[in-house]
């Protein structure tokens, strides 16, 4: 066990596939020499040289295109766009060609592409440095989309997915790169050398695809989030004194209807968190899901709390972040109806 | 003339530049603007060359057969007569079944169909140059890569028909063929998209040191994608084993090449990025196959891509879905001055004094009675309406690997 950031332990899952298999390597820009702008594959380059860890040019749809046939042919690409707003320029190398290339070919060719895409907010970048945009990726059909609130997390599950035949789409929730977030810039960002889940193995270990944590038990209200979100839910409800369940989704798609389910039918009360805009965001998908199977447990309408649905901001970004404030309104107000 | 054929009074006196088309219907196809150099005048350069000492290439058009059927200049290759008349009975063969695919799909038969009708000579030359390790990413025009690598043609029918023995499992719409076995990469219907995978299928070669190379073909008007640029600076980046095709056609369904070409050759992009970029007559067999050897040579000895502009004219419609009399001028493709790749062909074979035209007229008799042969095959495995096809639940498989629980739950809601 080591003392890891998130970064680091995003270091150390490529670092462990690259020893073990020949075929995986990381490419897109800056990756290689430089070891990425914020750091996640630093010394790969030193390690296993410019053909494994391969610095591109800065165009995300040949990095994901070149990615899908490099895995047609055996090879296990990891590929980092630099930011995940700066995913759209592969939006359809990823979504009419990787994510179905399976399908269409009747089973005949696959890419096994491990797509990282830092995201989120609360880092002062503006609308071009802060998106989330995991619900357009959830709406695709052949794509697993993950991600991690936590260092131990983040290496289990990006091995699983570098080991994983189908692709994926890994976020990184930058904000908490370096440690835990609770929700506002004049809250000191806490190390995750404080935090349990920043201890983590140094070898290879992995966490299954598809599967929920339950955070924290709780009797009264379950509430679903991931990602940074985790750990401001997480403020909030302490702050509260709400005997809440958390769960943290940690996989997307596929995700833990089961957990989610067993959870909600205990509780009868549902609020849900995610930072990306609210309107055909993932919690609509969850509290449909939520209301298909527990409708008859639910004591009180199902909350959502999001981002709004603007561009996000630059100078307003605390407005913008789901805060403990409103976390803490919406698990009242679920409380308030019997 | 009525009210609605009046132009509307313009609201601005625009000074837009908008390209014109080769031609329209109504005015005679007129091809004397294009400059055709003659055959044999091309030199041929050193594989080891670099894309500016050969730029002319670029510029200019390779042609081996002249206009009696004789091979001539530096470009002729080395290449067998049996070898040349397995490329003649190949394009004869990929005719008869786009010519009986076409019927059948006017019959109802099937949903759609593209011919690549006078284009037949790029995809069997070059697949003939070719090795069968090297991958291939085609686009829709390419039928004749199959013909080349023995696809049976009843399983392509199949898969045009979407029954049963599909190898796509009733997945994909007409000639969007996939088929691993003969390295035949999975088409897209997605423009330009294969090209830069190939590259990417290209740099996984040189990664694990192996000396397959990859091949792509695009037709003109994908030159205008995203994906096309991306794939030829990753080649150029990377120096990627892969050989580029742009199959210029002269038509992307209406819109004429001028729109993608910017007023240069569509070879000429290829200089700008370093890769030694050439033109061909691509209705003249033996100068594609010379072309296509020699830039599959380069690649394997390591050094690196080439980009070659495939000159040719989409004689009939872009598919069974439009009407090219209503966009361009009646009888342009009999006027193509590159004439046609089968009869040229033919000639030279005649010249030779291996061929004649009795056992041409054999020949294409033979083949037309073998696609049809193999039609009633396919059709006895299952057609489009009536079936079989594969099992519904099977459109659940493959979307993963394994299949989740959610795919599971709404199979099961199917009642499976």
């Amino acid at each position: 066990m080591a003392k890891m950031t998130m970064v680091q332990a995003i270091n150390s899952a490529l670092d462990c596939t690259m020893a073990k298999d020949p075929n995986v390597f990381v490419m897109g820009q800056d990756v290689g020499y430089f070891g990425g702008v914020f750091r996640c594959t630093e010394g790969l380059y030193k390690k296993y040289g410019a053909h494994r860890a391969i610095d591109a040019p800065i165009a995300e749809g040949g990095i994901v295109a070149a990615a899908i046939g490099m895995g047609v042919n055996g090879l296990r690409p990891v590929v980092e766009m630099q930011f995940a707003d700066y995913i759209y320029p592969a939006i359809d190398q990823i979504i009419s060609e990787l994510a179905r290339l399976r399908h269409r070919s009747g089973g005949e060719y696959w890419a096994p592409v491990t797509v990282r895409a830092p995201c989120g907010g609360g880092i002062r970048g503006g609308q071009t440095h802060s998106q989330s945009p995991e619900g357009i990726f959830t709406h695709v059909c052949g794509l697993k989309t993950i991600m991690p609130a936590t260092p131990y997390d983040a290496k289990g599950l990006l091995i699983s997915a570098i080991e994983d035949d189908d692709p994926v789409i890994f976020f990184e929730p930058k904000r908490i790169y370096n440690g835990p977030f609770y929700g506002h810039g004049s809250v000191d960002q806490k190390s995750w050398n404080a935090h349990p889940a920043g201890e983590v193995p140094e070898g290879h270990y992995t966490i299954p695809i598809g599967k929920a944590s339950i955070w924290q038990e709780g009797s009264d209200v379950t509430v679903l989030t991931y990602g940074t979100m985790v750990h401001v839910a997480e403020a909030a409800i302490k702050a509260s004194g709400i005997n809440a369940e958390l769960i943290d989704l940690r996989s997307l798609l596929p995700l833990d209807t089961e957990t989610i389910t067993a959870s909600v039918a205990k509780t009868g009360r549902c609020v849900i968190i995610h930072e990306a805009t609210r309107t055909s965001g993932f919690g609509a998908e969850l509290v449909a899901e939520v209301q298909e199977a527990c409708f008859w447990h639910l004591k009180a309408p199902i909350e959502r709390v999001t981002g709004w649905d603007t561009p996000y901001p630059h100078a307003f970004e605390w407005e913008y972040f789901p805060s403990q404030t409103r976390i803490i309104e919406a698990l009242q107000r679920t409380l308030e109806t019997n | 003339m009525t009210e609605t054929d009046q132009k509307a009074e313009p609201a601005y006196k625009s000074r837009l530049f908008v390209p014109k088309a080769s031609s329209r219907p109504g005015s005679p196809p007129d091809f004397s603007t294009l400059n055709i150099p003659a055959a044999g005048a091309a030199p041929k350069p050193d594989i080891n060359c670099n894309a500016l000492d050969i730029q002319d290439l670029a510029y200019s058009l390779i042609r081996v057969l002249d206009d009696k059927g004789c091979a001539v200049g530096p470009w002729q290759p080395e290449i067998q007569t049996d070898e040349l008349l397995k490329g003649l009975r190949h394009m004869v063969h990929v005719r008869a079944y786009d010519d009986r695919m076409f019927r059948m799909q006017r019959q109802g038969k099937l949903s759609f169909y593209m011919k690549c009708t006078g284009e037949e000579a790029i995809a069997v030359a070059q697949a003939m140059a070719l090795e069968s390790g090297d991958m291939l990413f085609p686009s829709y025009r390419q039928q004749g890569l199959l013909f080349v690598r023995e696809r049976s043609l009843v399983d392509m029918m199949c898969h045009c028909i979407s029954n049963a023995r599909d190898n796509l499992k009733g997945r994909q719409m007409p000639v969007f063929y996939s088929w691993k076995e003969g390295n035949f990469f999975s088409i897209s219907g997605n423009l330009a998209t294969q090209y830069s995978q190939a590259v990417g299928w290209a740099m996984a070669s040189a990664y694990k040191g192996e000396s397959h190379i990859a091949s792509a073909w695009v037709g003109d008007g994908s030159t205008a994608e995203a994906d096309f640029h991306h794939a030829l600076l990753f080649a150029a980046t990377y120096q990627a084993p892969v050989i580029l095709n742009v199959v210029n056609n002269q038509w992307a369904i209406s819109t004429p090449q001028s729109f993608a070409s910017a007023g240069t050759t569509f070879a000429a992009r290829g200089i700008g990025f370093n890769i030694p970029s050439l033109r061909v007559d691509g209705n003249d067999f033996l100068a594609v196959y010379a072309v296509t050897k020699w830039a599959a040579e380069r690649a394997r000895l390591g050094y690196g891509p080439t980009f070659i502009e495939q000159f040719t004219y989409r004689t009939e419609g872009h598919s069974t879905s439009d009407n090219p009399d209503a966009y361009r001028a009646a009888g342009e493709g009999k006027a193509w001055p590159l004439g046609d790749p089968i009869e040229r062909l033919k000639q030279h074979l005649i010249s030779l004094g291996v061929w004649s035209e009795e056992q041409h007229t054999a020949l294409a008799e033979e083949l037309a009675a073998s696609v049809t042969k193999d039609w009633k095959e396919a059709i006895s495995y299952g057609s489009l309406d009536e079936g079989p096809h594969w099992p519904i639940p099977t459109m659940f498989e493959d979307v993963f690997k394994e299949m989740p629980d959610h795919l599971r739950k709404q199979r099961q809601q199917m009642g499976i």
